[in-house]
């Protein structure tokens, strides 16, 4: 095998137990929502979005409001990859004029 | 253990999509790789924003008024990852169009001309 | 490519125009229920990649010029940015959603709690979904279209 081969094998082993340490270390999954048990995680800006997206926003799916109105930022940075990316892939099979 | 099966699951896709960017020559194969590699990142992201015994963030004519509801701003982000995984592959995809005409093999190891 | 038999192409003419309802509800009622413009404008994009593998790459580039989807993604992204700007003069915010009860258009007032689900509100929000559904169709399908009519045998071939 050559040098290359044997640095991917090497590198693959420790990135693999890596994560498979560190995806049985995790907190387990779906915590409660109840503010009394032992394992309650605390979401103070998601449960404001829950509480007041429908007379903010005046939507009632949870999601869309957070996408467009309380997040737009994101929103508009993603239209701006996606133009972006059809005006590269038109480009690249532009027809050159013999 | 037996609750850390999600994610075990995105370690799993992830580990697979590594082995296949590191150990195969086939061009496809490794941007195939490269997608399972975002889908399992996509999966970790949505996985984080899950509350115990709770339903979409939607309000509908639902009787039970005091339903717990899961994150919604986990889910949002996902939705920009998705699309830009798109255009990303998109734009490998041409490339790999453009790598084809000119040297004539899809082989990683046979392009370039510099090899040892 | 060339196109393929007369069967196929009469159910794809069938088939066309349901895929393409569905996708245009989800994007409709995407401040009611899961979807929104990302995952309905995906939906027609599918269907009108359909539509290409059914009758040939050099038919349908002959129909419809990549020219026609770029502007129609332009103009997309040019209401999505100008409904933003517009929120700047009513309430000095990027962003603003100054039609939330207000009583012009989509301007209703939602009760909270568990509701059934009325159209005529949201705001903005439904505009913006619009304004980014007709930008990921046209987007995606000149994708598809350039790259399926740059690798035909028969039409030079492009750069070599």
């Amino acid at each position: 095998m050559t040098r290359r081969d044997t640095l991917a094998v090497v590198f693959f082993v420790v990135v693999a137990v890596f994560f498979v340490f560190s995806a049985l270390m995790m907190r387990s999954f779906g915590p409660s929502a109840d503010p009394n048990d032992t394992d309650y995680f605390n979401a103070p800006m998601d449960d404001y979005i829950i509480d007041n997206t429908q007379s903010e926003a005046g939507a009632n799916n949870g999601v869309t409001s957070v996408v467009f109105d309380y997040r737009g930022f994101d929103t508009l940075g993603e239209a701006t990859v996606l133009f972006t990316a059809v005006a590269a892939v038109v480009l690249v099979f532009r027809r050159l004029k013999k | 253990m037996i609750f850390n099966i999600p994610y075990l699951a995105v370690v799993a896709l992830i580990l697979i999509g590594l082995y296949a960017v590191l150990f195969r020559r086939n061009l496809i194969k490794i941007v195939i790789g490269v997608t399972l590699i975002e889908s399992g990142v996509n999966l970790f992201l949505i996985t984080l924003g899950y509350r115990k015994d709770s339903v979409a963030p939607i309000y509908t004519s639902n009787p039970n008024v005091n339903q717990a509801m899961a994150l919604p701003v986990p889910q949002a982000l996902t939705l920009t990852s998705i699309v830009i995984g798109v255009a990303v592959l998109a734009l490998m995809l041409s490339f790999i169009v453009h790598i084809y005409r000119h040297y004539n093999t899809l082989d990683v190891r046979k392009l370039g001309g510099d090899e040892e | 490519m060339s196109g393929m038999s007369k069967i196929v192409k009469t159910i794809s003419n069938v088939t066309f125009p349901l895929i393409m309802i569905y996708g245009l509800y989800i994007i409709a009622h995407g401040h009611l229920t899961p979807g929104g413009g990302f995952q309905g404008g995906a939906v027609v994009a599918s269907g009108c990649a359909m539509i290409l593998v059914a009758y040939g790459s050099i038919w349908t580039m002959g129909k419809i010029k990549e020219k026609n989807l770029s502007v129609l993604e332009s103009l997309g992204a040019l209401f999505f940015i100008g409904i933003a700007l517009f929120g700047l003069i009513f309430g000095a915010v990027f962003f603003n959603n100054f039609l939330a009860d207000g009583g012009v258009i989509f301007g209703d007032h939602v009760i909270s709690g568990s509701t059934a689900a009325d159209f005529n509100t949201g705001g903005v929000l439904p505009l913006m979904n619009f304004a980014v559904g007709l930008k990921v169709i046209a987007g995606l399908f000149a994708i598809v279209l350039v790259m399926a009519y740059a690798t035909t045998r028969s039409s030079g071939g492009g750069k070599e």
